[in-house]
């Protein structure tokens, strides 16, 4: 149901990002989401994308601080608000979001979220009609 | 002003007898009551009758931070608990502080000390008197402090922190001395200047400034900000606190109290003394003290001693301005920090792969201490993909840090493998402030 993120601690230097996305590049990684929390000295990027495993392996043999990370990748429609009903049905468990962000493109679109309840949010998940894209779909939504 | 002529203008050969004798007695005195002492002693085949004079110094052991070390907390003690009235505690390099305990007549030999520095700068009974220098297991506040109190001026127990209050107290009690590290005097300057307290209000007049290595550059900034004369004041937890040497007006080195602290310059790779005048490890014996004697003790600090009688009428031998450290020793905002006890704490986490670098700067005249840490990839996992837990991970790592060194630290994350490795020595401190 949930699906591996890769998560990069980035030093706040030219170039470091560059570093990783050429790796990425190399081992033909296709990126299908991505974000970045910044801090003052650092930044964490979030990358949800084709063959997750083997992105990782090619970071880590790089000398990257990359981690897998378990989230939930939910299918979202075109209608507005569904956003919205997705949180409030998470936060009525008390299930706390540590991070999401989301991308829409040509009708459809996907919502990232991690749950600093990974259990519950998905009970809740799988009470809903929401759908998770599991991995062997990730390719449809590069293209 | 001299405040005991007696010991300060003693002829030289006076001097030297004096301290032939008291040596012997300290020798006989740590050989009966320091085990670690006597048996030092007794595997160079000496006993206490073969120092006689003050130049037997030279066969006795060196002492080290690390023996200190070792002996912690009393080891090194020769008085008997029941005599000691006070305990202060200084950084040691992996974790140990070092700890020395006075008995009433250290305090009062070191009062006696600290009150030949101030009236050798001029400092009286009219004198309203603040120690800026921190209170506490650090030597410095406690140490200014009975000085003042025995010269009879009036003592302000200012401490650190608290800068704008501190400041004011300056300007409305007319403050005419002070004690603390030259970087803070500067700091006070600022502040002074920040809050709109104006050199022609206040009435400072004298500092006594030591610590932490200073320049004659930051003397003159200090003089001209704040209306005052500066001097130097040196000392060691180790072998009193501040008070050991001190200027004159004459400014020309740093005469010390070596009627109690008996200095040897001595090379700090083969160990042989140097003859006077010349650059090497400065190296104390205590000649009167109880609670923690210490014989030839290592300081690591360089300098060069200089003889004769100065033109202030003192005949006490001065030190010259400290050039450097022997080992790896950096002074912090007073307080001695070493990279060993930086390591210490990196390799106890985990999280952290074993390199550092400590990045040391002065920023508006405060000493800043960032140490950069290498996230150890395999720790890198998915609890630390928000900015809240590395900010806690790294927040950990300062506590324990600042529990360590006594000093506040800002830690800095780096990728792995990013810190830069050196060939040969490695290279673990970047010290940007400009103090040479």
């Amino acid at each position: 149901m949930t699906l591996n993120q890769l998560s990069i601690f980035l030093e706040n230097r030219a170039g470091t990002l560059t570093k990783v996305l050429d790796i990425l590049k190399e081992a033909g990684i296709l990126i299908i989401a991505s974000s970045i929390a910044d801090t003052a000295q650092y930044g964490l990027v979030r990358i949800i994308c084709t063959d997750p495993q083997r992105a990782y392996h090619e970071l880590e043999r790089n000398g990257v601080a990359v981690a897998l990370s378990d989230v939930f990748a939910i299918e979202l429609d075109e209608r507005p608000g569904q956003i919205a009903e997705i949180v409030r049905g998470l936060s009525e468990a008390q299930i706390g979001i540590v991070y999401m962000y989301s991308f829409f493109i040509h009708g459809k679109g996907l919502l990232i979220i991690r749950a600093d309840k990974a259990e519950e949010a998905r009970e809740v998940i799988q009470r809903s009609s929401l759908r998770c894209v599991p991995e062997k779909e990730l390719p449809e939504w590069g293209v | 002003m001299i405040w005991n002529p007696n010991k300060e203008c003693m002829s030289r050969d006076e001097m030297s007898a004096l301290q032939g004798k008291r040596l012997h007695k300290i020798v006989e005195y740590v050989y009966h009551n320091v085990p670690f002492y006597r048996h030092k002693l007794q595997e160079m085949d000496l006993t206490p009758d073969d120092i006689r004079t003050i130049d037997d110094i030279v066969k006795l052991p060196f002492t080290t931070k690390k023996d200190l070390r070792d002996n912690y907390p009393f080891g090194m003690q020769a008085a008997p608990q029941s005599e000691i009235i006070r305990i202060h505690a200084s950084s040691g390099t992996t974790g140990n502080p070092t700890i020395v305990g006075y008995t009433r007549k250290d305090i009062g030999v070191w009062s006696e000390c600290m009150a030949r520095c101030l009236t050798a700068y001029g400092v009286g009974k009219e004198d309203i008197f603040s120690v800026a220098y921190g209170y506490g297991l650090f030597t410095g506040g406690l140490g200014a402090h009975n000085g003042v109190e025995m010269v009879g001026a009036s003592v302000v127990p200012a401490s650190t922190g608290n800068t704008e209050k501190h400041a004011k107290l300056i300007r409305d009690l007319g403050i005419t001395g002070i004690a603390c590290t030259p970087s803070y005097a500067l700091y006070l300057a600022e502040t002074m200047e920040k809050i709109g307290i104006t050199k022609d209000q206040i009435k400072l007049r004298v500092g006594a400034f030591g610590a932490e290595p200073w320049t004659e550059k930051m003397r003159e900034e200090i003089e001209e900000r704040l209306g005052l004369k500066g001097f130097n004041i040196y000392g060691l937890s180790e072998v009193m606190g501040p008070s050991v040497s001190y200027e004159c007006q004459a400014q020309n080195g740093s005469h010390i109290n070596e009627d109690h602290f008996y200095p040897e310059i001595i090379n700090p790779v083969t160990l042989e003394p140097l003859p006077k005048g010349q650059s090497g490890e400065l190296v104390f014996t205590t000649l009167t003290k109880e609670g923690m004697p210490v014989i030839r003790y290592r300081t690591r600090d360089l300098c060069s001693l200089i003889p004769g009688q100065c033109s202030c009428g003192r005949t006490s031998v001065r030190m010259s301005a400290i050039t450097g450290r022997s080992d790896d020793m950096l002074i912090i905002r007073g307080i001695n920090v070493f990279p060993s006890q930086v390591e210490s704490v990196v390799l106890s986490m985990k999280e952290f792969a074993p390199r550092y670098m400590l990045v040391v700067d002065r920023i508006n005249n405060l000493d800043t201490l960032q140490v950069q840490v290498e996230l150890r990839q395999e720790y890198f996992t998915a609890t630390f993909d928000t900015p809240a837990a590395l900010d806690e991970l790294q927040k950990r790592l300062a506590a324990k840090l600042k529990s360590v060194l006594s000093i506040g630290v800002k830690v800095q994350l780096k990728a792995p493998n990013s810190i830069e490795r050196s060939q040969g020595k490695s290279v673990r401190v970047i010290d940007n402030r400009n103090i040479k």
